[in-house]
C-alpha cells in the first residue's frame, strides 16, 4: 500500500494540513474572527460571506459550515456566534465534534461584545493550538486522499492539456483506492448519457442524470435565452463545435473510472472512487463544497490564470499553456502547456501526481505560500430576506 | 519538434491545430501520418485525420461529439457546417 505522511484523526480520516480553523456562524461575527486572528496569527480564519437572512438555504449551509470544521485538515476549530443568528455557533460546534475532534465555541452577545469575545476566543484557540501542536506526521495509506478537482478562467487548451493531464492523477489515485470528486454540474451538460456509462449501478445513472437534467434547466430558467452563453458550445469561434465536445474538456479532468456516488454540494461522500458532487461552476463557491465535501486537497486547472486558493485546502494550480505558466509563475505550480510541445498526457500526468505526493507529505503550494486564503463563498440558490 | 496537431484520446479521429494553417501545408506530429491540409484550418479547430463517411461518428475525447454530415476527408477542417450536434451516442 502506498503511503503518505498524514495526520491521523480520530474519525479515521487523515489530515495534510493540521489547522486550527476559525470558523464564524453569520457575517457578523467576522470582526471578531479577525481580530483573533490578527492577535494569533496562527490560526486560519473563514470569513463568512453571508448574513443570516436566508431560509432556503439553512439546512445546506449548516452542513456546509460543520463539515469545513470536519474536513481532515481542521486539527481543531472555534466556532464564533453572534447569538441571534438562525445558525447557531453550539450546534456547528456540536456537529464539528461528532468527528472527534476539539472544538469550542463562543458567542459575541453573551460575552458582551467584541474585546470580551475576542480575549476569549484568543485564550480558547491558544489551547486548541497547543492540542494541533500534539499532533504528529506518520505513514498513512494513500485511499484516506480525497481530491477535489476544479477549473477557473478555462481557455481553448484547457481541455487539451490540463485538463486530460489531470484525468490521468484521478485515474492514478482511484487506482490506489483514494477519491476523486468532480463538481461544476453546468460544465456536465450534454455529457449526462456518458457519464452514466461509467455509473457503478442504475441508481447512480438516474441520479447523475437527473442532477444534469436540473442543472439544465435551471439554467433556462433563470437565464432564458442567454442559456445559450452557458449550455452553447462556449465560443464557436475558438473552435467547439457541439455540447459534447466543450463538456468533456471539463469531465475529462475526472479520469476514466466508475462513478460510485452522487453527493449533495458540501455533503461527505461514503464511498470510495470518482464522486460527482452536484455544485456551481463558479470556483469559489464550488471549492467550498469540495471542502466541505472532505477533500484534503484541490487540483485547479486554469487558462487565463487565477490566483485562488482556499483556507483550509492545499490548491494545486495547473496552467493549460506554458505562456500563462511563465507570466503568472508565482502562481502556477504545474505548467501542463509541455503538451503542445510534444511531452505526453501520461508524462505531465506523473507530474502532477509526484508534485501531489509531496504536497501531501506538508510542500506548500503557491496559493498557500501566497496565503491565498480570503473568503469563503458558499453556494445559494435564492435571493436573501 | 513542436507539435502542429494535438489529439487527446488514441480513439480520436480529429486533431486540434495548434496554429492557423492555410490549404495544401503539411501537417505535422510527431508519429502521425503525413498529412496535407484539404481546407485552411483556423488556430484551435479540429482537422480531420482519418476518413470519415456521412453520418459516422465524429470521435475526440475518445466519445463522439456529433456526426459528419457529409463525407470528410483527411486533413478538412470539421466545425459546424459539417458536424451534426447529436443528442446521444
Amino acid at each position: 500500500m502506498e503511503t503518505f505522511l498524514g495526520f491521523a484523526r480520530s474519525d479515521g480520516s487523515a489530515g495534510i494540513r493540521n489547522h486550527v480553523a476559525v470558523i464564524p456562524s453569520v457575517a457578523c461575527a467576522n470582526g471578531v474572527v479577525a481580530a483573533i486572528a490578527r492577535a494569533v496569527p496562527q490560526v486560519v480564519p473563514l470569513y463568512h460571506g453571508h448574513g443570516c437572512g436566508r431560509a432556503v438555504e439553512i439546512e445546506m449551509h449548516t452542513r456546509v459550515l460543520a463539515n469545513l470544521g470536519r474536513n481532515p485538515n481542521v486539527a481543531a476549530a472555534l466556532v464564533v456566534g453572534l447569538g441571534c443568528e438562525m445558525i447557531k455557533a453550539e450546534g456547528l460546534a456540536a456537529q464539528i465534534a461528532l468527528a472527534g475532534k476539539p472544538v469550542a465555541h463562543l458567542e459575541i452577545q453573551k460575552l458582551g461584545g467584541t474585546r470580551r469575545a475576542t480575549a476569549r476566543g484568543i485564550e480558547i484557540v491558544n489551547g486548541l493550538l497547543a492540542d494541533a501542536a500534539r499532533q504528529e506526521r506518520r505513514p498513512l495509506p494513500l485511499d484516506r486522499i480525497c481530491l477535489g478537482l476544479e477549473c477557473g478562467g478555462s481557455d481553448a487548451f484547457s481541455g487539451l492539456t490540463a485538463n486530460p493531464a489531470v484525468g490521468r492523477v484521478s485515474d492514478w489515485l482511484v487506482d490506489r483506492g483514494g477519491t476523486v470528486i468532480l463538481t461544476e454540474d453546468t460544465e456536465m451538460i450534454g455529457t449526462s448519457h456518458i457519464l452514466q456509462r461509467r455509473a457503478c449501478n442504475p441508481e447512480v445513472a438516474g441520479r447523475i442524470g437527473s442532477m444534469v437534467a436540473e442543472a439544465e434547466q435551471l439554467t433556462h430558467d433563470l437565464l432564458g435565452p442567454l442559456a445559450a452563453y452557458v449550455i452553447a458550445p462556449g465560443n464557436m469561434d475558438g473552435g467547439m463545435s457541439s455540447i459534447q465536445e466543450k463538456s468533456l474538456g471539463c469531465i475529462v479532468k475526472s479520469g476514466s473510472r466508475p462513478i460510485t456516488q452522487v453527493v449533495a454540494y458540501g455533503q461527505l461522500p461514503d464511498a470510495k472512487g470518482v464522486v460527482l458532487m452536484d455544485g456551481p461552476g463558479y470556483d469559489t463557491e464550488s471549492m467550498t463544497g469540495l471542502a466541505a465535501a472532505g477533500c484534503q486537497a484541490i487540483l485547479f486547472t486554469t487558462g487565463r490564470g487565477t490566483p485562488v486558493g482556499y483556507p483550509i485546502v492545499p490548491v494545486v494550480k495547473v496552467a493549460s499553456t506554458s505562456t500563462l505558466y511563465r507570466r503568472m509563475e508565482d502562481d502556477m505550480d504545474i505548467d501542463a502547456g509541455v503538451i503542445l510541445e510534444g511531452t505526453s498526457l501520461d508524462a505531465v500526468g506523473r507530474t502532477i501526481a509526484q508534485l501531489l505526493a509531496r504536497v501531501l507529505d506538508g510542500e506548500p503550494t503557491k496559493a498557500e505560500v501566497n496565503r491565498q486564503e480570503g473568503i469563503v463563498c458558499m453556494y445559494t440558490l435564492h435571493p436573501a430576506f | 519538434m513542436a507539435s502542429q496537431l494535438i489529439f487527446v484520446d488514441d480513439k480520436d479521429n480529429v486533431a486540434v491545430a495548434l496554429r492557423d494553417f492555410k490549404k495544401g501545408e503539411a501537417l505535422q506530429w510527431p508519429g502521425g501520418p503525413a498529412l496535407v491540409a484539404f481546407t485552411d484550418i483556423p488556430c484551435g479547430h479540429k482537422v480531420a485525420i482519418k476518413d470519415l463517411a456521412a453520418q459516422a461518428p465524429i470521435v475526440k475525447y475518445g466519445e463522439v461529439i456529433g456526426r459528419a454530415k457529409e463525407a470528410i476527408r483527411p486533413g478538412q477542417w470539421v466545425h459546424t457546417h459539417n458536424l451534426m450536434p447529436v443528442e446521444k451516442e
